[in-house]
């Protein structure tokens, strides 16, 4: 740990060398000013909280033209980038740091900068500055960053024209759009911070958004309960935030000369791509960027706030899984890529601690998304466990494909949510078992949108989720074992993980379109298809879902021309310095055709137990049922532990409540109790009485006696002086003259006797 | 020649103007013998500047004179003044200048 926090004076003898960070000063106005996106919805927000409510559609015009520019500029900027990424020669001037040469370290990283020739671009102004120190506030725009901006602007679009008809005749109509528009304000912002100091402060914002919208409708207290849960969970996590921004920003000033520290993205990220950065620092800082990673992205063991998070509305559900705050954690791995890279030493190993904790949390979010009746739920445990895809895949390396997913995951769980929310909007519940059923007939429109979003979530081809589902499984380089696909190391256990979840995710969805959409209706009241305000969103991502994919088709099938390829990957994988040389699997028959047929057995059998066994048990009984009544459960005393098993959500809550703050709230405040009464107050009390005497004996020997006698004495002094003096004061001009001459004459005696 | 003779004369007469002064109730009387303390001053500055051979004692006894001369002019002036005010020049009975 000694070489953790060695300073600038240290090293400051050793040889120093440039190191480029691939970064341009230059570049098209748009990406210079990318800063102006989320300004955008941030002056929304304050003018909707001022002006909202007199406005004729209280402030909801407002937000939804705020972010509706926003988009524009999105896609403006994303062609920039396209241009700039394809025409940029190289000869603007480029950003460049200078370190201190280690000497052994240099090899490290040999032929880096020719396979990285084009550049990200940032443009920067000073926030503030401290000891000596600049801290600078600005944009780092890359291909990831116009991505996000990208996928961040088109759902949120889409959420607030949703939300108009959603939330319409709420009392805090005025209030949410506000909060919408502040929510993508902060994501944009988290999007395109150019240091981690600003990234911190847009991850807080995204959580203090999240927290008043989860509790939107805080008069009920499950409501309120679910929001400070997301929000304390995640505390947590922000704890491993602070501390891992923290050392890399005292080991960064260990490698350069000049400085104390530095919070730069780029900087870290190349510093530690280059290997000058020691690898203890790397491993401390990556493991705890990885607490907050599970927190916001709700990885396992910290995802229990998600689920709970349901309790906010629909829209904000959507929002919240496809494109804000659980994708804030998947980002902050993928921007500071370098540090998990060499921390966890990715490349050439075949387990880590991120690709670990991705596996296990795919398997926990898609075995609990089984046994969920609330449809919202089954989503959010969905989404648990497609975070966990992504966070697997940067945990195996496969960089690309990871955002790949989060892309495409971004289309088709933001149109699953506002399925649901519109299938709720209608029977006012989203209880599948006892509310809902047979609904494809009434709300045909939801009905198609959800089933092509759920096929692609299901990973069937050609929908978005196969390609980028698949990409993941061929990152993982496990399919060695059978033939040789390449990646970044043989992440043999991982890739089964994915195949399991993907059967998984395939059964649950199949669960899910059963007990919505099949069988008889068990709600009550009229049902209704919504209205075009979140129809046309929903299609919108329905297409979306459809065709996301061929965004990024694999190279080497000789099916599609070469210049249909891998699009996605040559626009979004920074091409910089600051990004480490990960090594690209390649795509393969065998894999996609297996994990495909794994998808079809889980969807299938899924199939087999609802739409044939039980839909014939309904039939013969002549009402709706949503399970076999003689079902496995009931037959196999193991199947019905792992059931409650599930149902008790594998007892973490029981675990966290329970156990962990039961047992520690109630010994603990007695202890606290009695420090305070015996410790605290009695110290306090002591301090106090102390003052009160002390404070007496100031007032009676030293103010009054002291001090004001002083005063007095010398106040009479003067006034008994003036009494005497005023004698002589005889007006007779003889008097004062023989005054004069006595003094005159005791002075000249004086003189003489001194003299 | 001996400076103790001036010196001798001069304190004679330093001490009969501080006499009047201090006795005299008339103010002209009291001007007058202003003018013999500052004639055994000006007595002093000349015998000493003829003993040390130094003429600034001299000029310093013409300033004197001039001085005595306006001052005397502006002494009178008042004692003018509190006659035409008061009909009466003692000294003991102007005592407006009383604390």
């Amino acid at each position: 740990m000694t070489d953790l926090f060695i300073f600038a004076s240290a090293t400051a003898e050793l040889a120093e060398t440039v190191l480029p960070l691939g970064i341009t000063e230059g570049g098209a106005w748009l990406l210079r000013n990318a800063w102006i996106i989320p300004l955008i919805p941030a002056l929304s927000f304050v003018g909707i909280l001022f002006f909202g409510k007199r406005m004729p559609r209280q402030g909801a015009e407002l937000g939804v033209a705020a972010i509706g520019i926003a988009f524009v500029l999105a896609v403006l900027t994303g062609a920039a980038w396209m241009d700039h990424r394809d025409n940029y020669q190289g000869d603007e001037v480029t950003q460049a740091v200078i370190v201190a040469d280690h000497g052994e370290a240099a090899d490290h990283d040999e032929g880096h900068a020719p396979e990285h020739p084009s550049l990200a671009v940032s443009n920067t102004v000073t926030w503030f500055q401290v000891g000596g120190m600049t801290i600078s506030v600005g944009v780092l725009v890359d291909g990831l960053a116009v991505m996000m901006l990208f996928v961040v602007t088109l759902v949120s679009l889409l959420v607030h024209v949703y939300s108009t008809d959603y939330v319409s005749g709420d009392r805090r109509y005025t209030h949410y759009f506000a909060f919408l528009s502040l929510f993508s304000a902060s994501m944009l912002t988290l999007v395109i911070s150019e240091n981690t100091l600003q990234l911190l402060v847009a991850w807080e914002l995204v959580g203090v958004c999240s927290f008043a919208l989860i509790g939107h409708w805080w008069e009920e207290k499950p409501n309120s309960d679910a929001a400070l849960k997301a929000f304390l969970t995640n505390r947590v996590g922000d704890m491993g935030l602070l501390v891992g921004i923290t050392v890399l920003f005292f080991s960064v000033g260990s490698a350069l000369p000049d400085a104390f520290g530095s919070f730069s993205i780029a900087t870290t990220n190349t510093l530690a791509n280059s290997g000058l950065l020691s690898h203890t620092a790397l491993l401390v800082s990556a493991t705890c960027l990885m607490a907050a990673v599970m927190s916001k992205s709700g990885q396992f063991f910290l995802h229990t706030w998600l689920p709970d998070a349901m309790a906010g509305p629909t829209p904000v559900s959507a929002l919240i899984h496809a494109a804000t705050m659980v994708v804030a954690g998947v980002f902050m791995i993928a921007r500071l890529y370098g540090v998990f890279f060499e921390g966890f030493s990715i490349g050439g190993s075949s387990i880590n601690l991120m690709a670990v904790v991705g596996g296990l949390t795919t398997l926990v979010g898609a075995s609990l998304a089984f046994v969920q009746r609330d449809i919202k739920k089954v989503l959010a445990y969905s989404t648990i466990s497609q975070l966990g895809y992504m966070v697997l895949a940067l945990g195996v390396g496969a960089w690309t494909a990871a955002v790949f997913h989060l892309f495409t995951h971004a289309f088709f769980k933001a149109c699953l949510f506002l399925g649901s929310g519109s299938v709720a909007h209608a029977v006012h519940s989203f209880d599948m078992k006892s509310d809902m059923g047979g609904m494809r007939k009434a709300m045909p429109q939801t009905y198609r949108t959800f089933v092509i979003g759920s096929i692609a979530l299901a990973g069937l081809p050609p929908l978005a989720g196969f390609w980028s589902k698949d990409e993941i499984l061929a990152g993982t380089g496990g399919w060695g074992l059978f033939g040789g696909t390449g990646g970044n190391g043989a992440y043999t256990g991982m890739l089964i993980m994915g195949m399991v979840t993907a059967a998984l995710t395939a059964a649950y969805m199949t669960r899910v379109i059963y007990l919505t959409f099949f069988g008889d209706f068990r709600g009550h009241g009229e049902l209704h298809e919504s209205g075009p305000r979140m129809v046309v969103p929903l299609w919108i991502l329905a297409g979306l879902a459809m065709v996301a994919g061929l965004f990024n088709l694999p190279s080497g099938f000789q099916l599609v021309p070469e210049s249909m390829q891998e699009r996605f990957g040559h626009y979004v994988e920074p091409a910089a310095a600051y990004f480490p040389g990960i090594s690209h699997a390649s795509p393969s028959w065998s894999l996609a055709i297996f994990s495909t047929l794994v998808v079809m057995a889980g969807a299938g059998s899924a199939y087999w137990y609802y739409f044939v066994k039980v839909d014939a048990a309904a039939q013969a009984s002549g009402q709706s049922l949503t399970e076999l009544s003689n079902g496995p459960t009931s037959r196999w005393p193991l199947a019905k532990m792992g059931h409650n098993l599930l149902e008790n959500k594998y007892y973490l809550d029981h675990l966290y409540t329970g156990i962990i703050a039961g047992g520690t709230k109630g010994p603990l405040a007695r202890a606290v109790y009695r420090f305070n009464q015996q410790v605290i107050d009695r110290t306090v009390d002591k301090v106090g009485e102390t003052a009160v005497v002390s404070g007496q004996f100031v007032y009676d020997k030293i103010d009054q006696l002291l001090v004001d006698g002083a005063v007095n004495t010398s106040g009479r002094l003067a006034s008994e002086a003036g009494g005497e003096l005023r004698k002589i004061q005889s007006g007779k001009v003889q008097s004062y003259a023989a005054i004069l001459f006595a003094a005159a004459t005791v002075l000249a005696g004086i003189l003489i006797v001194i003299v | 020649m001996f400076l103790n003779q001036f010196l001798l004369l001069s304190v004679a007469l330093f001490a009969i103007g501080v006499y009047g002064v201090l006795a005299r109730r008339n103010g002209v009387m009291v001007l007058m013998s202003i003018e013999l303390i500052l004639n055994a001053v000006n007595i002093n500055l000349v015998s000493f500047a003829a003993f040390t051979e130094n003429i600034a004692g001299e000029v310093f006894a013409l300033f004197v004179v001039a001085v005595a001369a306006a001052e005397v002019g502006v002494g009178l002036a008042m004692i003018l003044l509190l006659y035409r005010n008061r009909r009466n020049i003692d000294l003991t009975e102007i005592d407006l200048m009383k604390g």
